[in-house]
């Protein structure tokens, strides 16, 4: 007995006509079954993240609601319960999605906090469940387990039957005889040890994948395949998770989806850019303006998305001024963000978006039908990353205390263009050496990044405070809260431009540069 | 965690009737409950089918060589426990003599407990004993089951001594009349006039019901196999007033009897 239970099925042959309640018949003459059975039906659904973080934590989530009851429960993969909330006494049931700060305050939202982060919880599965309860007896007729048969229907994604499952579960001192008990239950007929939870079981009969989404570009690619093929390939991939996102994206169900729909908008267009030439040239010059104009599209509300996401942080970093001084700050840029969410879900509603989507895969599919043979992905990929890698380092070392901010701006684009690189073609490198080739790359793109960012925020809120002000919108306190975080953003973007020799130093040392030509000559 | 003792130096008075149908109305408002049948003739684990052993006997439970934790069975209600009597326990003052600070060890056996339950309550054998003397240690509460003679209330008067000799916390006192038959004057006025003039006694008196005898025959609380009963409503009653007197909160909030069934159904 695990937890003092133990689960069984009933094997589908026998499912369809089980007496009763669905108990197997027991001959064990040491035990018996109490009747009549306590049987409630009840509603069951299971939440995740739209990327499965609860799953990947080796946790379930469960909405469970009976009559006159409704609770959230949070399970181990091994079923024992880590947390459960009920609903606070006259507060509705909660919508879902729902964002985590939707959830009653308490442990259960303590504990999922740290694992969504700002992702919302929306529904995996819904199900019906009947469960009927009897007492096991001894040979005293004392109780010693109690057993549960639960016959689920899936109602959603697809309406679906899974196996009637039964439970012992031992009473506190009795396991020895529970576990005799299920010995038992386990040799009757159309018996059969269950070898899944109910959730995973549910999941299996609606034919759904738990930890099927992922934003990064798993595609398996080999050196010798034609390199078109291997860019529709990667195009394709980058497409089904901009289009997993849009939906998402458009309902805001939460800030992640947007902001998975533009890297994958933003990493097309640098594979465009960067491996563009084995495809058409016209294919190419006709889509690099349309995926300029999606990403163009997905840039405000993402923008305005990074100020809210960091407001907290901002507000607790004041100094002179205090949070609520700044709030008509905050309720200027979630105005702001509602235009531009609008307009951005207008736009992938439209027929531009819709058009786009269908020939992008069309064309795709006609190019990869016939790839031809040359260049060979191995020697094409090596060639693309070893002029990004030049790009870089000539690049970097030829930024000086003198050099305009530009010089930076774009020294960050060349790393974000071999950092899409690397990424693209993952696959035909040594894990190990990948990851340490890209955690070099990235400790130096944080820095860009930084100094980048801190920038256009600065430009960014000034322009804000200047509407602000002409629109009356914002009193003095509010303007002067705004000085303090520019004055932030400033210090910041000193300090990492001061960091940066030290960076890209790293990066640049021989130790660095030999790891990148390592990687690409063996993929070559 | 309270811990509440039925005690009476005398035997037969109700000690199990009272020990057993309060644990089970303490459990049944959401409190978790353990019952600890220490009388070696086993009555209250005979009510709840529980076979009275215990591996290793009182002998390993006194010394901790078998922690108290792993002797608890559960009960057919839920939130109710009981830890079984031994038929070893007859010799528990032999065992307790030979442990450091013996008169206080139940209470520093029972404390692990206090995360897992809010009530443990302790059914005692009839004496005067070190065993006793543990007992009155420990708890919070002894709930003194009398009946209505003179006798029964000079039992009393030597129990309330013996607590107010002890050194540092001493547990409160609340005495109920039991086995009350109307029909005796004696009775009806002794039930009448001692809880006006004594604090320590409860307004509830137990009639001797036929219902409270047929517990050994039903094998279960008179409070859960006649829960519309006379016997079960002065129970209730005298729960309350034992609730109140021992200072238990209100119930904590916990996972749902649902929560448990949906834990128990996941492997």
């Amino acid at each position: 007995l695990l937890n003092g239970v133990r689960e069984f099925v009933l094997l589908p042959a026998d499912d369809t006509c089980p007496p009763g309640d669905g108990l197997p018949e027991i001959t064990d003459a040491r035990f018996s079954v109490a009747s009549p059975g306590r049987s409630r039906t009840m509603r069951r659904t299971w939440l995740d993240t739209f990327d499965w973080r609860l799953f990947r934590a080796g946790l379930n989530l469960e909405q469970a609601s009976g009559p006159g009851t409704r609770e959230l429960l949070l399970t181990a993969r091994d079923g024992e319960l880590v947390a459960a909330c009920a609903p606070a006494p006259g507060t509705g049931p909660i919508r879902w999605p729902a964002l985590i700060g939707e959830l009653p305050m308490g442990p259960l939202r303590e504990h999922l906090a740290g694992i969504v982060g700002v992702r919302a919880l929306l529904p995996v599965l819904r199900a019906t469940s009947v469960r009927t309860e009897r007492r096991a007896l001894n040979a005293d007729a004392k109780t010693i387990a109690i057993l549960t048969s639960e016959r689920m229907t899936v109602t959603q994604p697809h309406r679906a039957a899974t196996p009637t499952r039964i439970a012992v579960s031992a009473l506190r001192g009795y396991q020895a005889q529970a576990s005799k008990l299920a010995d038992a239950i386990c040799q009757a007929p159309g018996v059969a040890a269950a070898e899944r939870s109910a959730f995973e079981s549910a999941l299996r009969a609606a034919g759904q994948h738990p930890g099927a989404y992922t934003s990064k570009i798993d595609v398996q690619l080999t050196a010798d395949m034609p390199a078109v093929l291997a860019v529709c390939t990667v195009l394709t991939r980058l497409f089904d998770t901009a289009q997993a996102n849009v939906h998402g994206t458009i309902r805001d169900v939460d800030t992640e989806f947007l902001h998975d729909l533009r890297i994958a908008v933003r990493r097309t267009r640098s594979v465009l850019k960067l491996a563009g030439s084995v495809l058409p040239a016209s294919m190419v010059g006709r889509y690099r303006p349309e995926f300029k104009w999606l990403g163009d599209l997905t840039t405000p509300t993402r923008d305005l998305d990074v100020y809210l996401l960091g407001y907290p942080e901002m507000a607790r970093k004041l100094v002179g001024a205090i949070e609520p001084e700044l709030r008509p700050f905050r309720d200027y840029l979630m105005r702001q963000r509602e235009t531009s969410q609008r307009q951005l879900a207008r736009g992938l509603r439209s027929a531009r978006f819709n058009q786009l989507a269908d020939r992008w895969r069309q064309d795709l599919e006609q190019v990869a039908a016939s790839p031809g043979r040359r260049p060979a992905t191995g020697r094409f990929a090596a060639s693309r990353i070893t002029r990004a890698h030049q790009r870089v380092l000539r690049g970097g070392s030829a930024i000086d205390a003198t050099s305009p901010a530009q010089a930076l701006h774009d020294l960050r684009k060349s790393c974000k263009e071999l950092r899409y690189l690397l990424e693209v073609f993952a696959s035909l490198h040594d894990p190990a050496e990948q990851w340490r080739a890209v955690n070099e790359l990235k400790a130096l793109q944080d820095c860009l990044g930084e100094f980048q960012d801190t920038e256009v925020q600065r430009t960014e809120l000034r322009a804000f405070a200047k509407q602000m002000v002409a629109d009356r919108s914002a009193p003095a306190e509010t303007i002067l809260a705004m000085g303090e975080i520019a004055a932030a953003l400033t210090a910041r973007q000193r300090a990492a431009r001061s960091e940066f020799g030290g960076r890209f130093a790293d990066f640049a040392s021989p130790r660095g540069q030999a790891r990148i030509v390592a990687l690409t000559r063996a993929a070559a | 965690m309270k811990i509440l003792a039925a005690y009476n130096i005398k035997g037969g008075v109700g000690k199990t009737a009272a020990a057993v149908n309060i644990a089970y109305l303490a459990a049944a408002d959401g409190y978790r409950v353990l019952l600890w049948d220490l009388d070696p003739q086993a009555a209250a684990s005979f009510l709840f089918r529980v076979k009275p052993r215990v591996k290793g006997g009182g002998k390993a439970l006194i010394a901790g060589k078998r922690p108290v934790d792993d002797a608890i069975k559960a009960t057919d209600f839920e939130n109710l426990d009981l830890l079984p009597a031994d038929f070893t326990y007859r010799n528990l003052d032999l065992h307790l003599d030979s442990e450091r600070k013996p008169a206080t060890r139940l209470r520093g056996l029972l404390s692990p407990l206090s995360r897992e339950y809010d009530l443990v309550v302790l059914d005692c054998p009839p004496s005067i004993s070190l065993l006793s003397e543990n007992v009155l240690h420990a708890a919070d509460l002894l709930l003194v089951p009398l009946i209505p003679t003179t006798l029964s209330v000079r039992t009393l008067d030597q129990i309330t001594e013996f607590v107010a000799g002890f050194n540092g916390r001493r547990p409160a006192i609340l005495a109920f009349i039991s086995m009350f038959d109307r029909r005796k004057r004696l009775h009806r006025e002794i039930a009448e006039s001692l809880p006006t003039q004594r604090g320590d006694v409860a307004a509830t008196a137990i009639p001797a019901l036929s219902a409270i005898e047929r517990m050994s025959l039903e094998r279960a609380p008179v409070a859960a196999s006649a829960p519309r009963s006379p016997a079960a409503r002065y129970y209730r009653e005298l729960w309350l007033e034992a609730r109140d007197r021992a200072g238990l909160g209100r119930t904590p909030a916990r996972p749902t009897a649902l929560a448990r069934a949906i834990r128990a159904v996941q492997p």
